[in-house]
């Protein structure tokens, strides 16, 4: 059998099934009715103006908060229903999650190599010069130093904090990563950067990717397909290009104008 | 006669207290919360474990205390005098005659033996709180047994130090479910832990935390398996009693720079010179 057969094959099934996924916030409206597919290897993009409801969709998705309606299917698993224990031990394995603040997802406590090897220690991994190697290799990925595995987060630049997050984030191997804003706070032509070194990720392993943005030309680069919010609803989702060129909703064709102007 | 109840608390207290500790030899490791009174004497001086003492204490019992292994520091003194004038109990030098030891730092070199009740002061009792602030995360990562946040801890002393420097309050996990502070005792100490026919019982008082580790229960040091635990002291013998196998301190004798290395454990060395023992610096002070 063919690699593309077997593509095809796996590819049969979503790996994320989102819906009518609702979460208020007393009677403010956090997202609403929210629903769509993710298959493994797919990459979507969430965009939409301040205050739409991207980053409590991912959040629900995620599992740090409980959405009030709806339905969460991941792998088979109605993630919902599962034990604390079971949702704590996906995010450790085959989950990921990239804090717009690297701060949030980094321990500045602890040192590079220990911020990588925490979740290989988190599942079970007893050889420190095993999980050193992997950490090592992990800080080559992300272009950082081998030297300066045992220095500190606090004395790492802003882009080489979040990419020191992105491979803690994916030295246990996960199949679905969630990033809220992950070129947020960085300069532009460190932005750049960032963004070539995550498309060859995902591309390099298979990942299935939830991208939640404000820029457009993320998600150009990045999605394959994309969903626009607007007051925790979605208005539109579709292939990216499709959307980006053309946009049916209202909403949608300011969105891509605008930024056309910048 | 004291004006005092019986061992200073009230009976209502006691058994208070009493519930949080059978709590605790039910469930070994976990860290149980109690509501921990003002004792007449400052925190750092082992409120929680005297607490525990006198929950744990009848008038039969025979107290020893010990701090660092001796029972002629200050600390050591003071709680001793205070159970004999709250409770009148009998007190002991001698392990063997203990029914029941406080300490802090350490755990006897005499081996304990079921019946006795050895009870740790504790200062910080959650083994996570260096890595995690948060009470509310650490409180879940126990219910949900995540514990590599341990061994990242393990993992930057190597990466700094070359090996794993912890050598005080070296983290264990006991019968295979809790991660546990076993209170500042030398890493030496470690394997006395476990298996033990003794009830250790450990009290926190700033933290209002109550712990045990039952009679025989299995208590294993975290590690690497290439960095594993070792239960190191100093590389010398006692010089005052020749012991080979007990936890050393070292102490200045002069300001030329001499020094020597003495049992920690003072009713161990005395009870070795009593046998006869002698060190390189000693004299046979057998009982003529
Ligand atoms: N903790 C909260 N309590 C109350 N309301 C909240 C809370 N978090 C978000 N909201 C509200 O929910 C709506 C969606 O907010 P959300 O943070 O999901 O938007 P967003 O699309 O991520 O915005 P941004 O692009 O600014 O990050 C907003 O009206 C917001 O004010
Ligand atoms: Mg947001």
């Amino acid at each position: 059998m063919g690699m593309m057969e077997r593509v095809a094959v796996t590819s049969d099934q979503p790996l994320l099934r989102v819906e009518g996924l609702t979460k208020r916030y007393g009677s403010r409206i956090g997202c609403a009715d929210v629903g769509f597919d993710l298959y493994p290897g797919e990459v979507l993009g969430i965009v939409g103006e301040s205050g739409s409801g991207k980053s409590t969709l991912l959040s629900c998705l995620a599992g740090h908060l409980r959405p009030d309606e709806g339905a969460i299917t991941y792998d088979r698993r109605d993630v919902l229903a599962m034990a604390e224990t079971e949702r704590r031990r996906l995010s450790r394995t085959e989950w990921a999650y990239v804090h717009q603040n690297p701060r949030d997802g980094l321990r500045m406590g602890v040192s590079a190599g220990g911020n990588v090897g925490e979740r290989l220690m988190a599942v079970g991994a007893r050889h420190y010069g095993g999980i050193r190697e992997q950490a090592q290799d992990w800080l080559g990925r992300v272009e950082i130093a081998a030297d300066r595995i045992d220095d500190r987060p606090a004395q790492f630049s802003g882009g080489m904090q979040q990419r020191l997050q992105i491979a803690r984030n994916l030295v246990t191997g996960p199949r679905l990563v969630f990033m809220d804003e992950p070129t947020g706070g960085l300069d532009v032509s460190v932005q750049a950067r960032l963004l070539d070194l995550l498309r060859g990720l995902v591309r390099d392993l298979g990942l299935s990717v939830i991208i939640v943005t404000h820029d457009l030309a993320v998600v150009r680069l990045l999605a394959h397909r994309l969903m626009v919010m607007k007051g925790g609803r979605v208005v539109e989702q579709g292939l990216t290009d499709q959307v980006l060129d053309d946009p049916q909703h209202a909403y949608t064709q300011i969105l891509v104008s605008s930024v056309l102007q910048v | 006669m004291s004006d005092y109840n019986f061992a200073y608390l009230d009976e209502q207290t006691k058994r208070m207290i009493r519930r949080a500790i059978l709590k605790g030899v039910a469930v070994p490791g976990y860290q149980v919360p109690f509501a921990s009174r003002e004792m007449p004497m400052p925190y750092g001086w082992g409120t929680g474990g005297v607490q525990v003492t006198a929950a744990c204490l009848t008038p039969e019992d025979r107290l020893k205390v010990i701090d660092q292994g001796a029972d002629d520091t200050t600390n050591a003194v003071s709680i001793r005098k205070f159970f004999q004038r709250t409770a009148g109990v009998a007190v002991t030098e001698r392990t063997t005659e203990a029914t029941v030891i406080q300490t802090r730092h350490r755990i006897p070199e005499q081996p304990l033996t079921e019946g006795q009740i050895l009870v740790y002061q504790v200062p910080i009792p959650e083994p996570l709180r260096f890595l995690e602030p948060r009470e509310t995360e650490t409180r879940k990562m126990h219910e949900l047994e995540e514990y590599g946040l341990m061994h990242v801890k393990l993992y930057e002393d190597i990466a700094r130090h070359g090996q794993i420097a912890t050598s005080y309050a070296y983290p264990v996990m006991v019968e295979g479910r809790y991660v546990m502070d076993p209170s500042p005792i030398p890493k030496f100490d470690n394997p006395k832990l476990s298996d033990n026919p003794a009830i250790q019982l450990f009290g926190a008082g700033r933290e209002q935390r109550i712990y045990a580790v039952p009679p025989y229960t299995q208590v294993v040091s975290l590690d690497f398996e290439d960095h594993p635990f070792v239960a190191s002291k100093a590389d010398h013998d006692c010089d005052l009693c020749g012991a080979a196998d007990s936890y050393l301190d070292e102490v200045i004798t002069d300001d030329r720079g001499g020094r020597m290395f003495v049992c920690s454990d003072t009713d161990y060395c005395a009870s070795r010179r009593a046998e006869g023992h002698v060190g390189r610096l000693g004299t046979d002070e057998r009982a003529a």
